[in-house]
């Protein structure tokens, strides 16, 4: 028998059912994945964001004062913020899936799940604090 | 809740009569210990003999009666009628296989992907006559899980991917291979390693997540491809950094 999946020989009356366009609206769990995957925009859009930031600083104080200008306007504002919002539903379901590919072993026994995301958490929460203490440290 | 009986959707399709599936309603009489299955079995018993379904063991051991029931795949002799009252309850064959009749699917695809990945022991160095080989129960644990799998499909027909792209290996066949791989008696990683890194391997997933959610054993396929992802790049990186350093 052919190993095609697509087409099976000699049964044209088997039945096969179409998948719809639309199958990721068919359960919450399948639309919560589109949208994890969707959302990696998002992260692409900032990393995007970051480049341009960083250009703006090499060029001096009036392309960095341009940028800032930029930033603020409402259009920036706006998708920022959604952006945002994207960038947090990505990191924390990533954060929730973690320990499903991370099957540490640590004497002899596997370490639970929660602290393979709380390992997430506690490295988010530490980058940050580490972020801000340089951010409003310089600000000072 | 107490109710007599309850209605029970199943899905027909007589190849020689229909063009599409459809449904036909039998009413069912509810027993606190009845399953979906037993509930399938009244009908061919008693309302009609021609409706078709795969079963063998009615206890969640030989993965046959895998279907949908409303909407999720389940294992029907382990499903109760109690838990859909008021009903009705919708039972549907597996999806992405072919549908031969009624609740009946081709699994071919499925058996020639499994024997793909060897899914055995593989030895380099055997000779009849060594005698067995060793193991503690640690090594027993680390693959003990990925060899509860009872090839009852659940995981494929909850697979996205697999409806999309139809030559991809899927959830079961993976983890079975992990389940050798993991396996201290086993030296045929390598060999499916060649096989598994390609197109239609473990990269094709995207980590939907809900093999593992359907999964009657626990076996955690969605778990099994994302170990055998980072198994896999660590050995490509390993190849790439240590010339003559792949094991």
């Amino acid at each position: 028998m052919s190993s095609d999946a697509r087409y099976t020989v000699y049964h044209p009356k088997w039945y096969r059912r179409p998948v719809s366009v639309w199958w990721w609206l068919k359960k919450a769990s399948y639309t919560r994945f589109v949208a994890r995957e969707l959302t990696s925009l998002a992260v692409a859009y900032f990393a995007l964001l970051m480049l341009w930031h960083a250009w703006a600083v090499g060029r001096g104080p009036e392309a960095y004062a341009r940028f800032a200008e930029w930033m603020a306007t409402p259009l920036f504002v706006v998708s920022n913020v959604l952006a945002l919002g994207g960038v947090l539903f990505h990191a924390l379901t990533w954060f929730h899936l973690a320990p499903k590919a991370m099957a540490v072993r640590l004497r002899g026994r596997r370490v639970p799940d929660w602290a393979v995301t709380g390992g997430n958490y506690l490295a988010w929460v530490v980058a940050s604090a580490v972020v801000a203490y340089v951010v409003l440290g310089a600000g000072r | 809740v107490t109710q007599a009986t309850i209605a029970v959707d199943v899905a027909r399709y007589r190849p020689e009569q229909d063009a599409e599936p459809n449904f036909q309603r039998f009413e069912v009489p509810v027993h606190k210990d009845w399953t979906v299955l037993d509930a399938l079995n009244h009908v061919k018993d008693t309302k009609d003999g021609s409706v078709s379904f795969r079963w063998s063991c009615r206890m969640g051991v030989c993965g046959s009666c895998g279907m949908k029931v409303n909407g999720e795949a389940k294992l029907t002799c382990g499903t109760f009628l109690t838990d859909y009252l008021p009903g009705p309850v919708r039972v549907e064959p597996l999806d992405y296989f072919p549908v031969i009749r009624d609740l009946v699917v081709d699994i071919t695809d499925f058996m020639t992907k499994l024997k793909k990945v060897k899914p055995w022991i593989v030895r380099r160095d055997a000779t009849a006559g060594d005698g067995e080989y060793l193991q503690t129960p640690d090594q027993l644990d680390a693959y003990k899980q990925f060899s509860m799998c009872i090839n009852c499909l659940l995981c494929y027909s909850a697979c996205p991917i697999y409806g999309l792209e139809p030559t991809f290996l899927g959830p079961a066949a993976i983890a079975l291979a992990q389940r050798y791989n993991r396996d201290s008696r086993d030296q045929g990683a390598a060999e499916r390693l060649s096989l598994l890194s390609g197109h239609d391997g473990m990269w094709a997933c995207t980590f939907v997540g809900e093999c593992s959610k359907v999964c009657p054993k626990n076996v955690d396929p969605a778990g099994a491809i994302q170990q055998y992802k980072l198994a896999g790049a660590a050995h490509w990186f390993r190849r790439l950094l240590l010339p003559g350093g792949s094991r």
